[in-house]
This record gives structure tokens, sequence and C-alpha cells, in this order.
């Protein structure tokens, strides 16, 4: 498994060669980070090199990197990541591409892989991110005439809208959000706790 | 002579063959299918961000709930993506039930899928003739989880219990005679693995019944056959995964390619389709019934002769017994840290699949090291398949729409997240 993972990873540098920003093998999961310029060539190129041959396109997400690790993160704040499968291979690969915070803006892969359509549209309704090429553009999931992209970190979890029916007017109105934000558990990162993760610390 | 210009017209969301909340807006000439551009979104309940807000432990349920006819394949690839993250391995015995369970519900969500098709197709009775034997599956889904639907029962690490040494039977009632309650009992007498045992030799019986309803009915090949012909490019090009690929001949299989669990060791088959319509897809799923009825079987024998742990014996993960925790201090503060805090998952990013019913279902999660996930992407299959409802659907009759929408094997729960 990580034998095929290696030689993977040799054909994709040898082949894309400065293309490729980093190239991490963890947990016999290889990702590659791209730039968003050749980032259609290089694509291209992972779908129909005999080697690669990534055809299938399997999912297409947003990253918001605002909050990570209780704001340790000094790199750019979004990223698109990309789930690509080999079905001749039995291989699967991660692209990951970092977008600018002001306007993240990537190029559409529809051209490529058709299945891209609704994932970007997706990414696009939930984190704002633009597909430069995407032939439908609209939003997806979320109401119609909805404002903000809820899935970004500083979009609180309640939302900021409600909607209730009313009786007087005869039709559904919406109004600010009552529900205040409550949180139960909170967040905590024990990293100073030697052996935390470890399996036999009993 | 005046001009005809197209129409456009809403399907759903209240339809009944919408299978759920789907909005599908079709463009048509006639009765012919200029465009169709489904509107999904309704059952929206944006899990995923939720989820950020949860610890790993209370993630689970909310898998459940995504497709709420294959739960416990939810749940397996949720924990698969927790325990990649975590760098553990489960007990063997755990996968070998965790096995059982994935084709237990790939049955059930089957079952179900055919009594729909056949009902938005026109066939009445098999409807009623899969709920009866979906009513049997419930019940072990309630003898080893305690709920019919939102089990909850895999976790990290393995799985809650292990099965029951009773089948729950029918209590006496007014509304039955001593000799139907024998009846209705006869079978519950042994464990659960005694019921499994003994429906798996029902099953194939049960399956007869349906493929002589509907397999050579004329009907039934005339709404179906040739209808919404997908090719095999098209297919992986679209992203279809599941029985929606391997009806159009891809033979790929997330069990067999990339094995997880116990798959590898088991005695399957794959069926592949060959013209990649509706009435292929059809065969496929029917098909695969019959090979996880015979996974099911497999997985009762072994289950019987091995005994041993259903999940790992690491209290940072899993609780630790009961007994031990009315004793010792450690074993009380694990569980306690466990249930309020939860565990804490070293940084890192995985993405986990398994094969579920309806296609790939995988969960991609990023974790910071803390309690809760960081962000996490469910891939549901159905969104890929329903993305190709204008593709599928486009110069086929109004009528067509309905077959084509139920062979995808559409749930909202998953789609809209």
């Amino acid at each position: 498994m990580t034998e095929a993972l290696d030689a993977l990873r040799q054909h994709l540098e040898a082949g894309l060669g400065s293309r490729i920003h980093r190239a991490l093998v963890d947990r016999e999961e290889l990702t590659l980070e791209l730039s968003a310029e050749h980032f259609l060539d290089t694509c291209l190129w992972l779908r129909d090199d005999p080697e690669a041959d990534f055809r299938q396109l399997i999912d297409v997400c947003g990253v918001d990197y605002a909050e990570y690790g209780e704001g340790s993160w000094n790199g750019p704040r979004f990223a698109v990541v990309y789930h690509l499968l080999s079905l001749g291979h039995r291989q699967r690969l991660r692209l990951r591409v970092f977008l600018d915070g002001a306007l993240p803006m990537v190029p559409s892969v529809v051209a490529i892989w058709p299945a891209a359509n609704w994932f970007e549209r997706e990414t696009f309704d939930l984190f704002g991110f633009l597909f430069d090429g995407h032939p439908d553009l609209r939003r997806i999931l979320t109401d119609y005439g909805f404002v903000g992209y809820p899935f970004r970190k500083d979009f609180p979890l309640v939302g900021t809208v409600e909607m209730r029916y009313d009786a007087d007017r005869r039709r559904v109105v919406y109004e600010p959000t009552r529900t205040e934000m409550r949180e139960v558990v909170p967040r905590m990162i024990r990293v100073s706790e030697e052996g935390r993760y470890d399996a036999r610390n009993q | 002579m005046p001009e005809i210009n197209n129409f456009t017209m809403n399907f759903g969301p209240q339809h009944p063959s919408a299978h759920g909340v789907l909005r599908l807006v079709l463009e048509l000439d006639g009765e012919v299918i200029e465009r169709a551009d489904p509107h999904i979104g309704l059952l929206h309940r944006a899990t995923e961000k939720l989820a950020e807000h949860k610890t790993y432990l209370q993630n689970l349920p909310y898998m459940d709930r995504l497709d709420y006819v294959s739960m416990m394949c939810n749940e397996h690839a949720y924990c698969r993506a927790v325990e990649k993250l975590l760098g553990i391995g489960i007990p063997v015995r755990a996968q070998y039930i965790r096995t059982l369970f994935d084709e237990i519900t790939r049955i059930l969500n089957h079952l179900l899928w055919l009594g729909a098709y056949a009902l938005d197709v026109g066939a009445m009775s098999v409807f009623l003739y899969c709920f009866r034997e979906r009513e049997d599956l419930m019940d072990v889904y309630e003898a080893v989880s305690g709920a019919r639907m939102h089990a909850a029962y895999y976790r990290p690490g393995g799985v809650y219990r292990d099965l029951p040494d009773r089948m729950p039977v029918y209590a006496p009632s007014p509304y039955r005679d001593a000799r139907r309650l024998g009846e209705l009992n006869a079978n519950r007498r042994g464990s659960v693995l005694d019921f499994l045992e003994d429906f798996a030799r029902r099953f194939p019986g049960y399956v007869d019944e349906y493929e002589t309803l509907l397999t050579d009915n004329r009907i039934w090949k005339q709404r179906t056959v040739g209808i919404g012909v997908v090719s095999p490019e098209r297919a992986i090009a679209l992203g279809f995964t599941g029985p929606m690929l391997r009806a159009s001949g891809v033979a790929w299989d997330l069990r067999r390619t990339q094995p997880y669990a116990a798959y590898g060791s088991l005695d399957f088959d794959i069926p592949v389709g060959k013209e990649g319509d509706c009435y292929d897809r059809y065969l496929v799923r029917v098909a695969e019934m019959r090979e996880s009825n015979r996974i099911v079987a497999q997985c009762v024998d072994w289950l019987r002769k091995n005994p041993g742990p259903v999940i790992v014996d690491d209290y940072k993960v899993a609780p630790p017994p009961r007994e031990e925790m009315k004793g010792s201090m450690e074993a009380l503060i694990h569980h306690f840290k466990l249930f309020s805090e939860g565990m804490a998952v070293p940084p890192g990013e995985v993405y986990a699949a398994v094969e579920a019913p309806k296609g790939e279902f995988g969960i991609y999660m990023v974790s910071d090291g803390a309690n809760k996930p960081y962000r996490m992407k469910i891939r549901a299959p159905g969104f890929s398949h329903l993305a190709a409802m204008d593709e599928m659907a486009r110069g086929h009759m109004i009528a067509d729409v309905v077959a084509i929408l139920a062979t995808m094997d559409i749930v909202f729960g998953e789609i809209d997240r």
C-alpha cells in the first residue's frame, strides 16, 4: 500500500515537477498542494496520464482555516480540496489549492470532470469561493435569497435569520434570529499532555 | 398557426414520487423533457457545520440521519475516519459485526428502494412484500441497539456492545391468539444469530418472489428497459458510484477493490450490468441482495465460532466496562472525561469511504488536535447521481422522469445533509 503510494508520488513529482508546491503522504493518503495557476493543466494531466489515470472526481469541498489550532494557522485562509479516484490503479489522491482570503477564486474543473458541477456550486454556496468558468454558478443548498456564506468560521452556528408563518399578514416572514448560541462542551486542544494520544496510556 | 412554446412545470416538492423534498423544474416540449433542473436543499440541516461544534462521540448519531435508510453504513464511514485519524485498529469480531450489519443495512436499503420503485412505476404489491422482510431486519437492529432505525451502534473503536443472546419475542396480546403468537415467535426462540441464520435461509425465496412479480413482467420492462441509459465512460465522468456505476458495466466495488472491515476474507460476487438502463440497475440491486444475504450467512457462521472483544481496550477512545468503573478510580475518571470532554484526536486529515448501498459514502475529516472535528465533509453518493438528472432525463417522456429518479435511489437526508 505504502510502496504503491510512494511510486505514485514519485511519478507525479516527475510528471508535474515544479507545479507541485508540496506532496505529503500521511496515514496512507497522498496530498498534493497546487497553485491556482496551471491548475487546469495539472488536472488534465492527472486525468489523462495513463500512470495517474484519475478519471473520477469523488468530491470537492472548501475548508476555512481561520480558527485552525486556536489561531496558530499562518497560511492562506481558504482552501479547496479535491478528492480523485483512479479506478484502473485503485488509488486515491487529494489535491489542495490555497486561495486568497480577499477574493477566493479558482478555475473550474467542470470541463475536465463533469461531476464537479454540483460540488463546485455547493462550495460556492457554503464558502463563497468563485469557480472561474463554471457554467451555472448558483446557490444550491441554502434557501432562495439567502445572504452570507454559512460554512465560513465567522458565520454563527445559529444563523442570522429565522422564518415563521405570520397569521396576520398571511405569509411566511423572515426575522433576525432569537436563538442564542450555546456551547455545551468547550473546544479544547491538549498538546502539552505527553502521551495523551498513546493507545496504552491508561 | 400559433407558435407553441416550451413550458416549465414544477415537479415536487410535494409529489409522492419526488422521494422526499425534491423540487424539479422541468422544461417541457409537449411531453418531452427539454431540461430538468433539480432544486435541492429543502432538507439542508448543515450537519457538517453542526459537527464542528460537537465532540466526536456526539457527532455519531447525526450520521444515522443522513441517509436514513442505510443508517449503519454511514456510521461505518464516520467511525473509519475517526479510527484512521486516531491510528487505531479494531478487534476482529467488531469487524465481522460491522460487516454483518453493513450487509443487513444493504438489504434493508435495497428492499425499500425496490418497494418504492415498483410503487412509482405502478406495481403496488411489491411494496408490501418488501416491507414484510424489512420488519424482520428492523427487529435485529432493535435487538442490538435498542432503536429500529437510528441505531448509533458503531462507535470509534468497534461497536457499542456484543450481539445479545436472546432475540426479543412478541408479547401476548388480545389481538393474537396463542397459535398465531407461537408462529410469530417460532424463529425467535434462540439468539440474534439464530434468527439471522433463519432469515438468511428464507430470504432467497423472498427475492424469487419479487423477481416473479417483476423481472419478466411486460409492463415493468416497458417502463424500465432503455430508460435513462448511461455509458460506462459517462458514468465515471459524472462521478457515479455503487450500483449506478456497476449497472453501466464498470466492475468497481470498494468492498472488493479497497477492502475494509472483514470483506477481504469473505466470499461474494459483484454483479455488473451491461446496458446501463433502469432495468439493469434493477437487476444489479436484486442480485446484490442475494450476495448480501450470502455475506450475512458467512458472518453469522464466523461470529458463532469466534467470541472476543468488540471494542478496543483503550479508555481514551472507548469507555471502560461498567464493573471496572464501580471499583477503579482511573476507570471512573476515564469514563467521565470521555463522555464530557470527549477524545482528543491527533491533528491531520483523512478521507474514509465505505461502499454504502447507494454508492461511495465518504467522510473527509480535518482535525487540529481538538476534541471536535475542525472540518467534516460528507461525500454523499446520491448528490452526484442527482446532479446527472438533467443529462439522464433529457429527451425522455415526463412519465420516465419518475422511473429515472427512483432508479437513482434518492434519499434527501444525505443529499441535502
